[in-house]
C-alpha cells in the first residue's frame, strides 16, 4: 500500500510539468501585461522596453519558463538595455515557493491567492458534501424503489438538473428565493457576496450567503451522481454475492448497506475523483454571478489583466489539486478494493 | 423536441429579418413581454424574441462546428495513439491527461484571451458575423476533445489486435488505410455517441464563455452572450435572462436524451456516467 | 421419515419486456429430513428458478409467483414475511450456489462472510464466531483456516471457493441445503471432491440435500430419489435406481441416452435430442416436450399430461405408455 502511494505520487510529478508547459505557452500570448500594468499607461518606449526587460518578457520562452520554474537569482539580467547583464535575479521560481509577484497589486501571487483560496475551499467542501450524501441518498432509494413513482420522478428530475447550465441554476434560484420569496414576505436568501456589510463575517453570515452558490454549484453534479448511483446500485444489487448474502438470511439494511454499497462505491469513488475540474469550473460562474469573493472570481479579474504570474499561479495551483485528488481518489479505491491493494 | 428547436431557430428567421433583431428601439428599453415583443426587450430595446431565435442559429452552428474539430482532433489523437502505440501513444496520452487535469473553462477563457479579437468580422451569405464565433468554435474544438481521444484509443486498442485488421495488414495494405478504412468504421458507435452529447457540451462551453463575456461579441447574439451582465436585471427584467437560459436547457436536455437513446441503441455495453 | 418441505402447484413467472416468461408451471414435489433429491434438467427448465422461489430470492419484480405453497413444517414459505424468511434464510434452509467465483462478496474477507450468519442467526459475538469459523473451514478442508480468515475471495480458488461457500451455508446446521449445480463451474477433479465432501458432511449432519444439476452422472451416486424437469414441469419422479433402470418419460430416455457409460459399447453414437427447448414466452398448452417427441400423439399438442404415479413412487408425466409406444 504503501509502495502504491509512492508510485502514484511520482506518477503524478512528470504530469504536472507537462501540465505546466502547456499553460506556459499559452499564458505568452495573452495579451500584454506591460499594456495593462496595474493600470496605469506605459507611454514612453524606453519605459516599456526597460519594463519589459525587468520582467523578463524579452527573453525566449523558454528561458522565461525556466525562470518561473527556477527562479532567476543565480543569474545576471540587462535591465538598462546596454547589453551587458548586471542586475541579478531576485525571482526563486515555484520549485522553491515562489511564484512570483502579481502585476497589478504588486503582492506575492502566494498572498494574492492566498487571501482567497479559502473562500473556494468552503464553497467546494461543502458542495462536495451536498453532492456525496444528497446523491448517495437519492441514488440508493430510488434503486431500491426501482420503477416507483418516486423513482420516475427522480429520474426525470435529474435528467433535466444534469442538462442545466449553471448559470440558468444561479439566476432562477436567485430569482425564486432570493426576489420572489422576498416579494411575497417570505424569509429570503442573500445572493450576493458572502456576508451583509452590516452584519460583519460571522459564521451564520457566511452560512446563510453560502446557501445559493452551494446549490448551484452541486445541482449538476448531485443529479448526474445519482443517476449513476443508481444504476451502479442496481447493477450490483443483481450480482450472485448479493443474493448469497441474501440466501444467508441477512436483514435487508445489512445486504443493501454493507454488501451492496461497499462494492457500489468503487465506481463511485472514480468519479468523484475525475469530476473536481468540472466542480472548480462551476465555481468560477457560481462565484461570478453571486459575487463571491473566490479564485474564480480574481483568476476572472487578473486574466483580463493579463496578470500572468497570478493566472499561471491559480492554474497550477488548481492543476495541483486535481492531481492530488485524483491520486486521493486512487488510494481510497485501492483501499476499498482488496483486489488492487494486494496486487503490488 | 430537438427539430422544435431547429425550427425555432431556423425557420424563425423567416418571420423576422435579421435587422429587427438588431433594431434599437430606445424608447422601449427594459419592457416587459407583451404582445408585439412576446419575450420583452432588452437594455437597449431590442426584442429579445427576434434575438433568441438569431442567437440560437449562431448557438447551434457553434455547437456543431465545434464538435467537428473536436472529432477531428479527438479521432486522429486517439487514432494515432491506439494504433501506434510505444512513444507516440505515451506522448500524446501524458498532453491529453495534462488537458484534462485544467478544468475546461479555464483552458476556455485562457484561449479565449490568447486567440481573442484578431479575426476580423465575417460577411457570409450577405450577413455579418463576428469574428469571435469563429474563435469560439476553434477553442470550443481544441479543449473538448480529450474524452473523445481517449475512447478512440481505447477502441483502437481492442481492435487492432482482431484478426481482420491482421488480416489486412498480411495483405499490405497501408497504415493510413487500416486506421481509416478498416479500424475506424468498427469504432464508430461510441464515436457517435460522444459527439452527440458534445453538441451539448459545446453549446454548454460557449454559453460559459459568452456568459463570462469572453465569447462572441456582440452584435452577434448567442444565448450564451445574451445571458451576459443579464445577473444586472435579474430583479427589474427577468425574462432577459429567463427565456435565452430556458432555450440552452431545452437544447441541452434534448441532446442529452437523444445521446442517451443513441448509447442504448448502439452501445449495449457502456454505462451512462 | 418426516416430511421436511412439501411443495404444491407452485408457478413463477417473469414479467419483461418481451412479455411473460412462464419458468414454473405448477411444480410438485416434497423432501423427507435426510433425504437427497437430485432435480434433472436442461439449463433453463426452471430447476433453480424452482428453488430461488421457494426461498424467496427471485428479484419482484420482474419475477411473480402466481400461486402454490411451499409447506415448511406447517408454515407456508410464499406467505410468510421478509422477517420471518430471513430467519428461515441461511438458518433451516441453506442454498449453495453454482458460481463461486462471482457468489463472494469480493470486497469483504472470509472471515467477515462467514461469521455473519453466526452473528445474526445464533447471536454469537466476534471471538467465538472468528472460533467457529476456523472449525468450519478445517471442517470443508481448507489448510491453515486460522491464518486465511483476514484474506479476501480473490485469494482462493475456484475450488476453496466452493469450499467456503459451503462452510457458509452449513454454518447454523441447517436441516435442508439446496446445492444449485455446486460443481457445473470447476474441473472435474474438483468436482468429485466437492461431491465426496458433500456427502461426507451430510452423513455428519444428516441434513436433507436438494441437489440440482444437468448430469444425470453426477446424480446417480449421490441421490435417494430423482425428479427430472423440463420446460418448467416435473415430467418424471423416481427412486434414483427406477429412474435409471426404468425410466418411463420419452425426455428421460433422451437424457440417458445423451449419457456416455462404461457399460455400453464404445462404438455407439451417444444420441443427441433433435430440436429445441420450447419458448417459455408462449402460455404452455400441451405437453411441453411434444415437438421434440417420438412419441407423439395427438393429444400430447393441446392437453398437458399431469404428474401420475406408475409403480410405487415412481409418477410421470406422460400420455403415452413408453414401454408399449400406445397411450397409457
Amino acid at each position: 500500500m504503501g509502495r502504491y502511494i509512492i508510485k502514484r505520487l511520482l506518477q503524478g510529478i512528470p504530469l504536472l510539468f507537462f501540465i505546466s508547459i502547456i499553460l506556459f505557452v499559452l499564458m505568452m500570448n495573452m495579451g500584454d501585461p506591460v499594456a495593462t500594468m496595474g493600470g496605469r499607461r506605459v507611454t514612453r518606449a524606453s519605459d516599456y522596453e526597460r519594463l519589459r526587460r525587468q520582467l523578463g518578457l524579452d527573453k525566449p520562452i523558454y528561458t522565461q519558463y525556466l525562470y518561473w520554474l527556477i527562479g532567476n537569482d543565480w543569474t545576471k539580467t540587462d535591465v538598462d538595455g546596454d547589453g551587458v547583464a548586471e542586475t541579478p535575479g531576485t525571482r526563486r521560481g515555484v520549485l522553491r515557493g515562489d511564484f512570483g509577484v502579481s502585476l497589478v497589486s504588486r503582492k506575492p501571487v502566494l498572498q494574492v491567492i492566498g487571501e482567497r483560496l479559502p473562500n473556494t475551499l468552503i464553497l467546494m467542501l461543502a458542495s462536495e458534501f451536498v453532492i456525496i450524501v444528497g446523491s448517495l441518498l437519492v441514488g440508493v432509494y430510488s434503486a431500491l424503489r426501482q420503477y416507483s413513482a418516486l423513482d420516475h420522478i427522480i429520474t426525470a428530475l435529474s435528467f433535466i438538473g444534469y442538462s442545466m447550465p449553471i448559470f440558468f441554476i444561479a439566476l432562477l434560484s436567485m430569482y425564486i428565493f432570493g426576489v420572489l420569496f422576498k416579494r411575497w414576505g417570505l424569509p429570503y436568501l442573500p445572493t450576493v457576496g458572502m456576508f451583509d456589510p452590516q452584519a460583519g463575517k460571522t459564521t451564520a453570515q457566511v452560512l446563510w450567503h453560502m446557501v445559493l452558490p452551494v446549490l448551484s454549484i452541486s445541482i449538476i453534479s448531485f443529479a448526474a451522481y445519482s443517476r449513476y448511483i443508481r444504476s451502479t446500485m442496481l447493477e450490483v444489487l443483481g450480482q450472485d454475492y448479493i443474493r448469497t448474502a441474501r440466501a444467508k438470511g441477512l436483514p435487508r439494511r445489512e445486504v443493501v448497506y454493507v454488501h451492496a454499497l461497499k462494492n457500489a462505491s468503487l465506481p463511485i469513488v472514480t468519479v468523484v475523483g475525475l469530476d473536481l475540474p468540472l466542480l472548480l469550473g462551476g465555481a468560477v460562474v457560481t462565484e461570478r454571478i453571486f459575487a463571491w469573493p473566490g479564485m474564480g472570481r480574481l483568476f476572472l479579474d487578473h486574466v483580463s489583466r493579463s496578470d500572468l504570474p497570478v493566472v499561471m499561479g491559480i492554474l497550477m495551483m488548481i492543476a495541483t489539486a486535481v492531481v492530488v485528488f485524483q491520486i486521493l481518489t486512487d488510494i481510497v479505491y485501492a483501499w476499498l478494493d482488496p483486489r488492487i491493494r494486494y496486487e503490488k | 423536441m430537438l427539430v422544435l428547436l431547429f425550427i425555432y431557430a431556423f425557420g424563425g428567421a423567416l418571420i423576422f429579418p435579421e435587422s429587427y433583431a438588431n433594431y434599437t428601439d430606445t424608447s422601449l428599453r427594459l419592457s416587459p413581454p407583451s404582445a408585439r415583443h412576446p419575450f420583452g426587450t432588452d437594455t437597449i430595446g431590442r426584442d429579445v424574441l427576434a434575438r433568441t431565435i438569431y442567437g440560437g442559429q449562431i448557438s447551434l452552428i457553434i455547437g456543431l462546428l465545434a464538435v467537428s474539430i473536436e472529432s477531428l482532433v479527438g479521432i486522429l489523437v486517439g487514432a494515432l495513439a491506439g494504433y501506434y502505440g510505444g512513444f507516440l501513444d505515451s506522448l500524446l496520452m501524458r498532453i491529453t491527461e495534462a488537458m484534462l487535469n485544467i478544468p475546461e473553462i479555464f483552458l476556455l477563457i485562457v484561449m479565449a484571451k490568447f486567440f481573442g479579437g484578431r479575426i476580423p468580422e465575417i460577411h457570409l451569405l450577405g450577413r455579418v458575423f463576428s469574428g469571435s464565433v469563429i474563435v469560439i468554435v476553434v477553442i470550443i474544438g481544441l479543449t473538448s476533445w480529450m474524452y473523445l481521444a481517449r475512447i478512440v484509443r481505447a477502441e483502437f486498442l481492442s481492435l487492432k489486435e482482431n484478426e481482420f485488421v491482421l488480416a489486412a495488414r498480411a495483405t499490405g495494405t497501408s497504415n493510413f488505410e487500416i486506421i481509416f478504412r478498416h479500424i475506424l468504421p468498427n469504432s464508430i458507435a461510441p464515436i457517435i455517441v460522444s459527439a452527440t452529447l458534445g453538441v451539448a457540451n459545446a453549446i454548454l462551453a460557449e454559453a460559459y464563455i459568452s456568459f463570462l463575456g469572453l465569447g462572441v461579441q456582440p452584435p452577434t447574439a448567442t444565448w450564451g452572450n445574451m445571458l451576459d451582465g443579464a445577473n444586472n436585471y435579474l430583479e427589474s427584467a427577468p425574462w432577459l435572462w429567463f427565456f435565452p437560459g430556458l432555450l440552452i436547457l431545452l437544447t441541452v436536455l434534448s441532446i442529452n436524451f437523444l445521446g442517451d437513446g443513441l448509447r442504448d441503441a448502439l452501445d449495449p455495453h457502456s454505462r451512462a456516467v | 421419515m418426516t416430511m421436511l418441505l412439501q411443495t404444491i402447484d407452485l408457478k413463477t413467472r417473469f414479467h419483461i419486456p418481451e412479455g411473460t416468461v412462464y419458468a414454473v408451471n405448477g411444480v410438485s414435489f416434497h423432501i423427507s429430513e435426510g433425504e437427497t433429491l437430485a432435480v434433472v434438467g436442461e439449463s433453463g427448465c426452471g430447476k433453480s428458478v424452482t428453488m430461488m422461489s421457494i426461498l424467496r430470492l427471485l428479484p419482484a419484480p420482474p419475477a411473480e409467483i402466481v400461486s402454490g405453497q411451499a409447506l415448511w413444517g406447517n408454515r407456508d414459505l410464499l406467505r410468510l414475511s421478509e422477517n420471518e424468511m430471513e430467519q428461515i434464510r441461511g438458518r433451516e434452509i441453506a442454498m449453495v450456489f453454482q458460481d463461486p467465483m462471482t457468489s463472494l462478496n469480493p470486497v469483504l474477507t472470509i472471515g467477515r462472510q462467514l461469521t455473519e450468519s453466526l452473528r445474526v442467526h445464533l447471536g454469537m459475538g466476534p471471538a467465538e464466531a472468528a472460533q467457529r469459523a476456523v472449525e468450519l473451514l478445517e471442517q470443508v478442508g481448507i489448510p491453515d483456516a486460522a491464518h486465511r480468515l483476514g484474506d479476501y475471495p480473490h485469494q482462493y480458488s475456484g475450488g476453496m471457493r466452493q469450499r467456503v461457500m459451503i462452510a457458509m451455508a452449513l454454518c447454523c446446521h441447517p436441516s435442508l441445503l439446496i446445492a444449485d449445480e455446486p460443481t457445473t463451474a470447476l474441473d472435474v477433479t474438483i468436482q468429485a471432491q466437492i461431491v465426496e465432501l458433500i456427502k461426507k458432511l451430510r452423513d455428519q449432519l444428516h441434513m436433507a440435500i436438494i441437489w440440482i444439476s444437468h448430469d444425470l452422472g453426477v446424480v446417480a451416486g449421490l441421490a435417494n430419489r430423482v425428479m427430472v424437469m423440463y420446460a418448467g414441469f416435473v415430467v418424471e419422479e423416481a427412486l434414483v435406481d427406477d429412474l435409471y433402470e426404468d425410466p418411463r418419460h420419452p425426455y428421460t430416455l433422451a437424457l440417458l441416452a445423451a449419457l456416455p457409460r462404461v457399460d455400453r459399447r464404445r462404438d455407439r453414437r451417444l444420441k443427441s435430442i433433435p430440436g429445441a427447448p420450447p419458448n417459455l414466452l408462449v402460455e404452455p398448452r400441451g405437453c411441453p416436450f411434444a415437438p421434440r417427441c417420438e412419441f407423439a400423439m395427438e393429444r400430447c399438442r393441446f392437453e398437458i399430461p399431469p404428474l401420475q404415479p406408475v409403480q410405487g413412487t415412481h409418477a410421470v408425466a406422460c400420455w403415452v405408455d413408453v414401454t408399449t409406444g400406445g397411450p397409457r
